[in-house]
């Protein structure tokens, strides 16, 4: 889009705008670059501030340098699982869901019999809020009255899914990568849809066998997908929160920098300046993928 | 909801073009800004006290049913018996959303009488301005005992709070499930171990146990550290001036150890409601619980079957002094707009001076007979045998504690002993680390305090 702008004003050369179109432009622009600066600017540029503060919300803002963030590194027991957990969630996702939701889509593609039934159970799931699945997975996974325990039948030491703090991420995961595997199956598939039949056909003729010719030819022609779906594994990852907090608000195992922050700004704790410290945090590995994506396309867009 | 400091429009100071056009440009955009920030500004600007200074707005977190239906009657009953024909105003906010957005609340625009906890959890925000002194209401007050008073004061000495009712912790069971093996309440710990031994070879799980909620194990806690330390070392310990790292609070946790290989496994997983209702099935013996929670999940015939005893003697020195007991009560919110209102102000504290009878307390526990009344005054004939039981538990009491996320401040409470439980159920063994990390967590933030 910005491309084409500067092109065609390079075309037409230097000249003035009218009063009326300085007006009419000012008014256009002006609009989303104030929401864009109240929204997105100013709450981001308020939490850097306040995470070097030490308010509570009611007294005054005190400025206490970087004491939150050595706090946050060296006395804050659920800070350190929280990232691991972070960084577990994304890599699960993109190493496993991810796959596990392209094999899907090419399997359907290819023409599975009930392939249609297949599609819609599968991606029936993305429909339903985290939070709803977080209520279904404890339905399937609580110790003393869940369906997987009761189908196991262990009733001596029954497994307890959800409480023990070594397993149940792994559980949370599964039930997060069901989500997902639907909503990554269902944009494959939409891609693989587009995909020139004849480009198959002319790799099958020169002799590419099947793998060849999805990983050479098919699967870099569904490079606008892959690059959503690698946006959308991300954001999934990193805000991951509603599922371990329907859960058990992320405690005992389930940790994850988003449900930290929440503990400290929005319930009765008020800890709002160490809390903005945690977002921070969040914000500065969000900023990691982000500029990484970004000069990746830039850099695409030169080359193209 | 609060406002967002930044409505203002910081756009052409940030922006400052390098040529005309884009000057102009700029200008522009500036208008279009406050084209749209004028509306929200002008907004900002409505409203004030008014009202007819005869309704009272009450801020609820009752929106369980039962309790929310009590309230009604009872307001309804306040205003049946105002002659200058003053009303209530109810505003039911959802329990665990009101009591997130306390500070939120009581600083933007609060109703003028809000439901709200006794203790340090009231002090707080005594402390920080946010409530209006009632001491000269307290002056009137009849049939309220001295631990009542206590508990309503703040730390500069004067009274915030008209308590209402409260209800007491204690060690839950089935009286069907004791006949049938024999069992005796027990007195001491040692008998309760001895108790929890014969259970287990009776195929009970002994003590039923549930955290996932990270609280009602703190009931365990306090009653463990009360019961070995006094309620003395209770309150300073949660007021922050004693250290985690105490041997005193070593050996509560050491008895607790003791203690787990009775509970129910995996209580991290288990919300107070499953815990609960394994009492209720006769799968597990004892279990403790506020007095509102069993109940919660035993048919309506079965609810003479519940029956409790104190939590035993630990110490002989401090025996079964202490009761746990949580008081619930109405506070008078400084920054509602309609308070500043003489007349209105008047009919708030008519209002809270008729819920400190004993009578407007009877209206209320007649629809819910989950707690007490806390006036003496209070009719006792139409109490359940429970309810008779725990007035009795909280009499022979000598000392009144809040339980610990009252006791001690909310961000210690929420982020730093919630946490620190779970990990003691999950790891009981590390008892020297999990303290020490209380400790340091601990003084972080009570010394945050000290500054502002």
């Amino acid at each position: 889009m910005s491309l084409l702008t500067t092109r065609r004003t390079r075309r037409r050369g230097p000249r003035r705008f009218s009063a009326r179109d300085r007006a009419v432009l000012g008014v256009l622009l002006g609009i989303p670059l104030l929401l864009d600066l109240v929204i997105v600017w100013g709450p981001t540029l308020a939490s850097v501030a306040l995470s070097f503060t030490g308010w509570d919300g009611i007294s005054d803002i005190e400025w206490v340098g970087t004491e939150n963030y050595a706090n946050l590194f060296t006395n804050y027991p659920q800070f350190w699982p929280a990232v691991r957990h972070n960084l577990l969630w994304l890599g699960f996702l993109g190493l496993v869901a991810t796959p596990f939701g392209l094999l899907l889509a090419v399997l359907i593609d290819r023409g599975v019999r009930f392939g249609r039934f297949y599609q819609s159970t599968i991606y029936l799931p993305v429909v339903l809020s985290l939070a709803v699945v977080g209520f279904i997975a404890q339905l399937v996974f609580s110790r003393d009255q869940g369906a997987l325990n009761a189908i196991l039948g262990d009733t001596e030491s029954p497994t307890d899914w959800l409480g023990d703090p070594d397993l149940n991420i792994w559980m949370v995961l599964l039930a997060a990568a069901w989500r997902h595997t639907g909503y990554v199956m269902i944009l494959y598939l939409a891609g693989l849809k587009a995909v020139d039949a004849s480009l198959k056909e002319a790799a099958a003729i020169d002799g590419a066998s099947e793998t060849q010719t999805f990983f050479r030819v098919v699967l870099p022609t569904l490079r606008p997908v892959n690059v959503i779906v690698g946006v959308i594994t991300v954001i999934e990852g990193l805000r991951a929160f509603d599922i371990v907090y329907a859960v058990n608000k992320g405690r005992n195992g389930l940790e994850l920098l988003s449900v930290l922050v929440t503990d400290n700004i929005i319930g009765e704790a008020s800890r709002i300046g160490f809390g903005s410290a945690i977002a921070v945090v969040l914000l500065v590995v969000s900023m990691g993928f982000v500029v990484t994506y970004l000069v990746q396309e830039i850099r695409g867009e030169k080359n193209r | 909801m609060s406002q967002s400091p930044f409505n203002g429009s910081a756009v052409p100071a940030s922006l400052s073009g390098h040529r005309i056009s884009r000057r102009n440009l700029l200008r522009g955009a500036a208008a279009g800004a406050g084209a749209i920030a004028l509306p929200s500004l002008l907004a900002a600007c409505g409203g004030g006290p008014g009202g007819d200074g005869k309704t009272v707005t009450m801020g609820s977190n009752a929106s369980d049913p039962v309790p929310k239906k009590a309230f009604a009657q009872a307001f309804a009953a306040y205003e049946k018996q105002s002659e200058e024909k003053r009303t209530v105003d109810v505003n039911t906010v959802d329990h665990n959303s009101f009591q997130e957005n306390i500070s939120r609340y009581l600083q933007s625009k609060p109703d003028d009488v809000f439901m709200w906890f006794a203790g340090f959890r009231m002090q707080f925000f005594a402390e920080k301005g946010l409530l209006h002194d009632i001491s000269d209401l307290w002056g009137d007050y009849t049939g309220f005992s001295a631990a009542l008073k206590a508990q309503s004061t703040g730390s500069d000495g004067k009274q915030y709070l008209t308590p209402y009712y409260y209800y007491p912790w204690a060690v839950f069971h089935r009286k069907s499930v004791f006949a049938k093996y024999g069992y005796e309440a027990p007195r001491t710990l040692d008998e309760y171990l001895a108790l929890a031994r014969r259970m287990k070879k009776d195929k009970l799980t002994p003590i039923a146990f549930g955290d996932k909620d990270g609280w009602p194990a703190m009931g365990t806690f306090d009653y463990l550290n009360m019961r070995t330390n006094g309620y003395e070392f209770h309150k300073s310990l949660m007021a922050g001036e004693e250290a985690w790292t105490d041997r005193r609070v070593k050996d509560v946790f050491d008895t607790w150890r003791g203690m787990l290989p009775y509970c129910q496994q995996g209580a991290n997983g288990r919300t107070w409601q499953e815990a609960a209702s394994s009492l209720q099935k006769g799968e597990s013996g004892m279990a403790v619980f506020g007095l509102p929670h069993p109940g919660q999940q035993f048919a309506e015939d079965e609810q003479d079957d519940i029956d409790f005893f104190a939590f035993p003697e630990i110490d002989p020195a401090h025996g079964q002094d202490a009761v746990e007991a949580p008081i619930d009560g109405f506070l008078l919110a400084k920054n509602s707009k309609s308070l500043k209102n003489d007349s209105t102000m008047e009919s708030a504290r008519d209002l809270l001076s008729w819920l400190a009878t004993g009578k407007a307390e009877d209206v209320y526990l007649a629809g819910d007979p989950n707690n007490v009344a806390v006036s003496e005054d209070a009719d006792t004939a139409a109490y359940t045998p429970l309810q008779k039981k725990a007035v009795d538990l909280i009499a022979g009491s000598k000392q009144i504690s809040q339980f610990m996320d009252r006791d001690t401040r909310p961000d210690f409470a929420s982020t730093v002993m919630i946490q620190a439980i779970q990990s003691f159920i999950n790891e009981p063994d590390d008892i020297d680390g999990l303290v020490n990390g209380i400790e340091r967590q601990k003084k972080t933030l009570f010394a945050s305090d000290a500054g502002s």
